[in-house]
């Protein structure tokens, strides 16, 4: 099929501040994403438990993003410092 | 100690096993299937098929750490529901006592009513098993016909392509899924189509399938056209399997019906999934989903209610995200005419509250590679249409399942064509604050 790569600006842009969010209704538990995950992260499980992706060893390569096919996973930024309350 | 079972082993009675055993660690949970291959992703047949994901991935972990449902697996077909001795023959020779039931038997594709209909090479896209048919025939056929205009038919129609195979895709509207998507809607899924190779042949139906031996050899359709080919892939609709039901005396009618509680006409006897019409006492209908998520949230309830809770199935507008000709698809509320031309049946990935619609006035705004159409009533969004870009989606579903008041965007909405996804982006976000 026809699925593009993470384009190489993409990857820079989220390796470093971002992890995968899935949004849980759109999955059909198809596992494309699991299967593609380079370091073998059940990316589907994830989305089954409805939990973001903050497995320390993801490398936000984005693509099981890129691989779902029905949109399922974005990337959002992590906020590395929770903010006190005021 | 409650004896609970549960027909079918798709999304929703998985579900509802996995709730049930949530809530009672001790229970007695049977789930009772003829397909030997219990759990499994069923859209994801259609990946497997095109060959983007391998077999033996299809099988979701529904645990962490890999562990087991644990319930007790009966694989066989059910041939009878006793209600009054609370039983379940399985064949072969087997007798199963429930306190209470789940049926969530699912549906199966209908098949094509024509002569040659039963030949070796007329195929379907159910379960496993199918996929495994049609992949063994694929090593001897070069060209296949494909018919069925929902999510169905061009899974096929793409699955079989991405195989190599010469693909006649047969529709019998003038367009793509006539009576769901407008006219430039399906041309733009028909043009990829088109482009990887795929012959469609408008407004034509199979009228008899051709065979030699057994086996097909070719079909003719309804402009008297012959086309050779060694496979004919079905996908007309699905039909709800209600046969036990009936026999057992519950009530039905398209599916089986239940009530707001997924409870069917007996008291212990519950229904979840695509075997299931659920009645909904905000428009007083009862209307069949077929589609994942629904059907996982109506495994809970029914679980909830089985237990003991009071649980009433809250039904969320019904969306769901198909790639179409290589087009990402969503579809969100009611979007629908309804109005198509034959026998209508139901079909897999859609639903049917998509087609009830109210008054509402369409507008739409398109580029050439994504299309956005919404169905504006009088305060709210009813529906919409997201086909490319889906960055719009999100937001939709969000204003369209809380019924928020679009009044002050309205007039704007049915105007001004070329920015409605930015109108619809705006205003999202000014309610969010």
């Amino acid at each position: 099929m026809h699925y593009k790569l993470s384009s190489e600006s993409h990857h820079l842009q989220t390796m470093i501040t971002g992890h995968v969010v899935p949004e849980s209704e759109r999955c059909i538990q198809c596992g494309i994403c699991s299967f593609n995950c380079p370091i073998g992260i059940d990316v589907r499980f994830h989305t089954w438990m409805g939990e973001d992706v903050r497995d320390p060893t993801c490398l936000t390569c984005g693509e099981c993003i890129e691989r779902c096919p029905r949109g399922v996973l974005h990337f959002e930024k992590t906020e590395i410092y929770t903010r006190g309350k005021e | 100690m409650t004896r609970y079972a549960i027909i079918g082993t798709g999304i929703s009675g998985i579900s509802a096993a996995q709730t049930l055993r949530d809530l009672e660690p001790k229970a007695d949970v049977t789930l009772v299937s003829e397909d030997p291959h219990g759990f499994y992703s069923r859209p994801g047949l259609a990946y497997y098929l095109t060959g983007e994901i391998p077999e033996n991935k299809l099988f979701p972990n529904l645990k962490k750490g890999k562990q087991k449902l644990d319930v007790q697996y009966v694989i066989g077909r059910v041939t009878r529901i006793d209600p009054h001795s609370h039983s379940l023959e399985i064949n072969p020779g087997k007798v199963l006592h429930y306190d209470r039931l789940l049926i969530a038997a699912g549906a199966k594709s209908v098949p094509l009513d024509v002569p040659g209909g039963d030949l070796q090479g007329v195929v379907k896209l159910d379960d496993l098993e199918d996929v495994r048919n049609i992949l063994s025939l694929i090593r001897r056929s070069k060209t296949a016909v494909v018919v069925g205009g929902g999510v169905l038919g061009i899974e096929m129609v793409e699955g079989l392509a991405a195989q190599n195979v010469k693909v006649h895709y047969l529709l019998r509207g003038d367009w793509y899924w006539s009576n769901v998507l407008a006219e430039p809607e399906a041309r733009m899924i028909e043009r990829n189509l088109v482009h990887d190779g795929v012959s469609i042949h408008h407004r034509a139906e199979i009228v008899e399938i051709l065979g030699k031996k057994g086996k097909v050899t070719g079909v003719r359709t309804s402009n008297g056209e012959l086309i050779p080919c060694n496979m004919v892939a079905v996908g007309i609709g699905v039909r709800a399997c209600t046969e036990l039901a009936l026999a057992a005396g519950l009530k039905t009618d398209r599916a089986i019906l239940v009530n707001e509680y997924l409870q069917t006409s007996d008291p212990d006897i519950f229904a979840a999934g695509d075997v299931s019409q659920i009645y909904d006492p905000l428009t007083g209908r009862s209307s069949i989903d077929n589609l994942w998520s629904p059907g996982r949230k109506q495994g809970r309830t029914a679980a909830l209610n089985m237990a003991g809770q009071v649980e009433i199935y809250q039904r969320t507008v019904a969306v769901n995200v198909l790639l179409l000709g290589n087009v990402m698809t969503t579809i969100i509320g009611a979007i629908g005419s309804g109005r198509d031309e034959g026998p209508a049946y139901t079909t897999r990935g859609s639903s049917e509250t998509w087609l009830q619609l109210p008054n509402t006035l369409a507008t739409e705004s398109s580029t050439d590679v994504s299309h956005l159409r919404l169905m504006v009533g009088e305060k709210t969004i009813l529906g919409a249409l997201v086909m490319g870009d889906q960055k719009i989606a999100r937001p939709l579903k969000e204003l369209i399942n809380n019924q928020a008041d679009i009044s002050p965007i309205r007039d704007q909405l049915l105007n001004a064509s070329a920015e409605l996804g930015q109108s619809v982006m705006d205003f999202w976000m000014k309610t969010r604050r």
